[in-house]
């Protein structure tokens, strides 16, 4: 490799031997293209004219009203997919276009980064296999339609609790066995050098895009931005432009779960422990001895006891928060945002809606936040409805 | 302790290694297990500590893991299991794990406790040359002996690193893929044995997807100092469960099998 993909001392590329020649022309491809004219001119084309890039900041007057200060939305709900899922596929995809690889692999826990990578399966012309737990596919049952329906081949997979670090693991397996035709197009900014790389700068847009359109719009930066954090790349995408703005406060929102004191949750920044996992050193939710914990979350998308290596080292040198929302909560607020805004905002972007619900009050009149509504919530209706039965009944 | 070299160099065949994840499926039958395969001529043993997320293992020793937490296997008490092993026999032990239990454990210490239960070295699944000096160092001034993983798409370069850093054996994997038994051998592997036989001297054992006496035969023929066999017996612990003293029997028979086969060359 030519880069060691450290941040701090999180990162790296902790995997078998076997995946190294496979990273290292991922790592050159990458170095290659992102800057090459032809590539940007391309992905430009495609993410505006197939993604629908750049995506509308919109100041949310009605929800303000609720919690008394100034909230504006980075729609990314809008783009194809109903996710920022497909500003890493359109990248991705595209490299393994201009790689000369013909069969995408990828992992997901909603659906939203297997729905994406299926789309551009699809306008590739990619033979596609998607990875996903058993438990996931059948809460987020709709966007396995949709995969299936963009001609993608959807395999169960069990492992202990059916979720994302399972499907993680065996589309790593098959990887293994697939080197030499396959790419392994991952969805978040965490796992082996150099994906947290990669996703973060195919996700760089929506932070580009907010900041001018802050100044635009508003005539100032924002005080706050705030992103739900799964892997991380809706949160980075949308940190990675205020890095430098020090007066931006960041604020990364994890799955609370039942809340970190019962255990029954996803706050790996919040409550984990430096470990290693897929390919990546970053804070973990693990026992004493190293083994790594199921997570719980009603949100299949943030359903994993790891958390993208950038996000660790921006906590440590306190340049952004890690805080988490709980289910209860969770659902509170998309509620909220249907019946105030009229959007359904995705249960993993409703956790970063969740912290502006809890700051109600505490927060003055004139704070400018910026939120990422990193997807929208068609694919969980079910999931809102099931969890109102179990906790009336 | 015996060390690799002495091993090595008192053998006048390929080297039978088979794999076990300890305490699969629990502690007492485990030992026991791996007793009979010492017992049936097994030369090397080498062992698994598991570990929840495995992504270089395919369904059966991923099972195996399964199966040893589930009866309580801890990092602790797989030392604990290697120290009886040891009392039993002298036989050179390799490890096999993943990095987070190590880390977890604390590197060092981690290192020089296997070393004083009478492990030889330990593979880290989840490592490579280019990130081993995190683990190699402190291998080393531990006391035990470095042993990497080498892979049909390892480029020469790499070798040539790789070989540098090994003082115990190479540990090269037949095909591209995880472990499992295989119907058939790979096609690469004979290449690639001949090829790191070409770039260095440090001895070489070959494994996965390994699964009969022929495909052990066929890979001493190549040229191999060891040959590894691990999902095809863990097999046969999976599929006798309820049947201890079958799987005890299969498992000797089959080890017998194999060494026979190896001594005829
Ligand atoms: C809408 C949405 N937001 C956020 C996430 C979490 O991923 P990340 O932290 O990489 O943005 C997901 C993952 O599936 C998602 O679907």
């Amino acid at each position: 490799m030519k880069n060691k993909g450290r941040f701090g001392d999180y990162g790296g590329f902790y995997v078998p031997e076997v995946l190294i020649p496979v990273l290292e022309e991922l790592e050159e491809a990458f170095y290659k293209y992102y800057k090459d004219e032809k590539f940007v001119a391309e992905l430009d084309n495609l993410s505006r004219n197939y993604a629908g890039r750049p995506t509308p900041l919109y100041y949310a007057s009605r929800f303000s009203e609720y919690v008394g200060f100034k909230v504006y939305l980075k729609r990314e709900d809008l783009l194809h997919g109903g996710a920022h899922k497909v500003n890493n596929t359109l990248g991705q995809g595209l490299l393994a276009k201009y790689m000369g690889k013909t069969k995408l692999i990828a992992e997901t826990g909603a659906g939203q980064h297997g729905l994406a990578t299926a789309m551009i399966g699809a306008l590739l012309g990619m033979e596609t296999k998607i990875f996903m737990g058993t438990t996931d596919i059948e809460r987020q049952s709709v966007n396995v339609h949709k995969m299936k329906l963009c001609g993608a081949e959807v395999i169960g997979v069990e492992g202990a609790t059916g979720t994302l670090k399972d499907a993680i693991n065996d589309a790593l397996r098959y990887w293994t066995g697939h080197v030499d035709d396959t790419f392994y197009l991952f969805g978040t900014a965490a796992g082996p050098h150099p994906y947290p790389t990669v996703v973060r700068h195919f996700q760089t847009p929506i932070g580009i895009e907010a900041r001018q359109q802050c100044l635009d719009n508003i005539g100032r930066l924002p005080d706050i931005i705030v992103a739900c954090v799964g892997g991380g790349s809706n949160a980075i995408g949308i940190f990675s432009a205020f890095l430098e703005d020090k007066d931006v406060r960041l604020v990364g929102v994890e799955a609370g779960g039942e809340g970190v004191s019962t255990g029954r949750h996803a706050s790996t920044l919040v409550a984990g422990k430096i470990g290693i996992l897929h390919g990546t050193k970053s804070y973990l939710l693990q026992n004493q001895e190293g083994q790594v914990f199921d997570t719980e979350s009603i949100s299949a998308g943030l359903d994993y006891p790891g958390v993208g290596p950038e996000h660790c080292m921006l906590k440590d040198i306190g340049r952004a928060e890690y805080v988490e929302a709980e289910d209860k909560d969770v659902i509170k607020v998309f509620d909220l945002m249907c019946r105030l805004e009229g959007i359904l905002p995705a249960l993993e972007s409703s956790h970063a809606l969740a912290y502006l619900m809890k700051s109600k009050g505490k927060l003055s009149s004139d704070t400018v936040v910026v939120a990422n509504l990193s997807g929208r919530g068609d694919k969980d209706v079910g999931i809102i409805e099931s969890y109102r039965k179990v906790t009336k009944g | 302790m015996k060390s690799y070299s002495e091993l090595f160099s008192e053998l006048d065949r390929t080297a039978l290694i088979p794999f076990f994840m300890i305490g699969d499926p629990d502690y007492d039958t485990g030992l026991e297990i791996v007793k009979t395969a010492i017992d049936s001529g097994a030369d090397i043993l080498e062992l698994g500590i598991a570990f929840s997320d495995p992504i270089a293992d395919g369904p059966t020793i991923q099972k195996a893991g399964i199966r040893a937490m589930r009866s309580g296997m801890t990092v602790k008490r797989a030392i604990e299991f290697i120290k009886e092993v040891k009392d039993y026999k002298d036989i050179p032990i390799g490890l096999l794990m993943y990095y987070n239990l190590i880390y977890q454990y604390g590197s060092k210490e981690f290192f020089e406790d296997c070393c004083k239960s009478g492990v030889n070295s330990v593979l880290v699944a989840d490592m490579n040359i280019d990130n081993a000096k995190e683990v190699a160092d402190l291998q080393r001034s531990a006391g035990l002996d470095t042993v990497f993983m080498v892979t049909p798409n390892t480029r020469s370069e790499r070798i040539e690193r790789i070989a540098a850093q090994t003082n115990g054996f190479i540990y090269s994997v037949s095909l591209l893929g995880v472990t499992g038994s295989r119907e058939k051998l790979s096609d690469t592997v004979k290449g690639l044995i001949e090829k790191l036989k070409g770039l260095t001297d440090v001895p070489v054992c070959v494994g996965f997807g390994i699964s009969s006496a022929e495909h052990a035969v066929q890979i001493a023929r190549s040229g191999a100092d060891g040959v590894i066999i691990g999902s095809k017996i863990v097999k046969m612990i999976e599929e006798n469960l309820d049947d201890k003293q079958k799987m005890l029997d299969q498992i000797s028979s089959f080890i017998s099998d194999v060494k026979s086969a190896l001594a005829a060359i």
